[in-house]
Parts: structure tokens; sequence; C-alpha cells
């Protein structure tokens, strides 16, 4: 009995290594999501086209949709953005958050490029993407039907990403939304 | 004249000495904020101490100068102004950017274990020390025991003693 006690050391050890080991795989990037199942943040924005026009979550209208965060100035934005539009064109609803951009710029990317978003919200300050936790782009996010976010993508959403993590949340949020 | 120089070589050195702690002033004063009231000027500078990058990883909000934090210390000074307290400003972002932005984690069942660890460390340490030194005092203690020895032990003794010194004689 007290030879194995002798053992609880070496065991403790094993047992620290192991974790320390498999915690080496883990992304230090994929930060846990504070918004998930709750509502998407309330906003009065411009529109990115019509500055005249306040855009708000009642302009979601109920539907199972995509909230993409973009700028001019990202990237990964440019990589992400054919993806999306093959989604558009597949009949998934997506609205652009234009984050810390200049109008200008915007729309003529969007113009070169071919707009996949149903309407842009326009947050040249960041406003709205502090009320979401927005700490780079591209994000995206799923809302359902009620306006809840029902998930969270902190960098692209390209087909391998969708796959993985949308589609089948996506479908089946659209069934529970026409079932009412 | 070589004392006159000597002097104000001197005075030269002084007023050198004297830009360059300036100098050092100007940079440290480089992020200008005003607040309405200057008594917000600690707690800010607290609050960004221990509020973390969330886009930077190792850096709080006072260290980092990416954009997000930019734009994180605007508004942490903005609360300030409102009359928020630091617990409503923790709160308030933690809400936001989730537990992530805490540099100083908040008590709870993902954490208990590392706010309790080193407490729990000290006294099994405390505790293991404490039993080892009264086992070595024990120990000790028993090879100083000299049970009293008998009255035939004690001539015995004094038999081989005494054959002993004759046999040195």
């Amino acid at each position: 009995m007290n030879r194995l006690a002798l053992f609880i050391p070496f065991a403790l050890c094993l047992a620290l290594g192991a974790f320390l080991f498999f915690s080496l795989g883990k992304d230090p990037l994929d930060l846990p999501s504070a918004l998930v199942d709750e509502a998407f943040p309330e906003f009065a924005l411009e529109e990115l086209h019509e500055p005249e026009r306040q855009v708000s979550t009642e302009d979601f209208a109920g539907q199972v949709l995509l909230v993409n965060v973009w700028a001019t100035w990202c990237f990964a934005c440019r990589i992400e953005h054919p993806w999306l539009n093959s989604l558009a064109e597949e009949g998934v609803a997506i609205v652009g958050l234009n984050y810390k951009d200049h109008r200008k710029l915007a729309q003529d990317w969007l113009q070169e490029r071919g707009d996949p978003y149903q309407f842009s919200i326009f947050d040249p300050r960041g406003v709205l993407g502090i009320d979401l936790g927005v700490y780079g782009a591209p994000e995206t996010y799923l809302v359902d039907s009620q306006g809840i976010i029902r998930h969270r993508r902190v960098g692209v959403v390209d087909e391998r990403v969708w796959n993985e993590e949308f589609r089948d949340l996506y479908q089946q949020l659209v069934d529970q939304a026409n079932a009412k | 004249m070589p004392s006159n120089s000597l002097l104000t070589f001197g005075w030269l050195k002084q007023v050198g000495l004297l830009l360059l702690l300036l100098s050092s002033v100007a940079v440290a004063v480089e992020d200008v904020v005003n607040f309405s009231d200057e008594s917000l000027r600690p707690r800010y500078q607290q609050l960004l101490e221990e509020l973390r990058c969330p886009k930077c990883q190792n850096q709080n909000l006072a260290d980092s100068n990416s954009a997000i934090s930019q734009d994180l210390r605007a508004e942490v000074q903005r609360l300030l102004e409102q009359d928020l307290t630091d617990a409503e400003i923790k709160e308030y972002l933690k809400n936001r950017y989730s537990e992530f932005i805490l540099y100083r984690p908040e008590v709870n069942r993902a954490t208990w274990f590392l706010w309790a660890a080193p407490v729990v460390l000290v006294l099994l340490g405390g505790l293991i020390v404490l039993r080892l030194s009264r086992r070595k005092k024990l120990s000790q203690s028993e090879k100083l025991d000299v049970s009293p020895r008998s009255v035939e032990q004690q001539q015995r003794l004094d038999e081989l003693l005494n054959s002993h010194k004759r046999g040195s004689e």
C-alpha cells in the first residue's frame, strides 16, 4: 500500500503533462463568445448606400440571416467575398456590417466585387462593433428569426467553414422559422 | 580662463540633463486624454492595466496600440465620464467581449481552481514540512533516549571499565 502511494507524485506529473500537451493543440485565438444565445444588440445606423435611411434590428424582418462584418481595409474579406456572393445566390439572407470604413471606398468595393447583402449597415466608428464584441474583420454572426445570435465565426467563412459550422444549424433554424 | 570655461561647461551639462528629462516627459504624455474631472484619470489608468486587448492577447489596453485597443480605451473613457463604477465598466465590456477581456478573472465555476490552487498548495506544503520535521524530531529523541540501566548492567559496566583500567596500567 505504502509503495503504491509513492507513485502518486508520478501520476500527478503524468496528468499535468497530458493536460499541458493537449492544451498545446488549442487555438489561442478562439475566444469564447459572450453573445451567442443572446439577442442581437439594438442599433440605429445609416445604410451604406442610402445615407438618409436608418437601419435597425427591425430591418432583419424576422428572417434567419447572416450578419457579416467586413471592411475594405480587411484583406481576408477579399478572400471571403466570392463565397458570400454564392451563398446569396443560393438564397441565404446576408446583412453587411461595414466596420470602420469610408463610405465611398466601401461602395466602390461592392460595385466591383458584387453585393451579396440585402442591406449594409454603415458603422464608421465601430459603435455596433463594440456592442457585438467585434475585434477584427471578418466576423460572421448567424441570427435566428427571433433576432437571437446562434453562432459566431471570427475569421473567414468559406465553403469548408460553412459546411462544418453553419450549414446544418442554418437549415435547422430556417425549418423552425417555417414551421411557425 | 580655465575655471570659467569649466563653469559654463557645468551649466551646459545641467541644461542638457534638464532637456533630456523634459523630452522623456513629452514622450510619456503622447496619448492625450482629457477628462472633465481629473480624479477619473487614476481610475482610467487602473482599468487599462486590468483590461486585456482582445486582438493582441498578451497585452493590456494600456500597452497595446492596435485599433481595437484604441477604440476600447475611448470606450472606457466614455463610460467613466458617464459616472459608471469600475465594476460596471468591467461588466459592460465582459458582456460584449466575454471574460477573456478581464486580466483578473472572476471567481466562478471555471476559475475557482486557479484562485484556490495557490492557497491549497501552500497549505499542503506546510503540512508536509510539519510532518517531516516532526518525524525527524521523533527519530532524534529515540536515539538520545537512554533507558535507565539496571543494577546488573551497571555492575557489568563497572567491571568492564575496571578491567580495562587494570589492563592499561
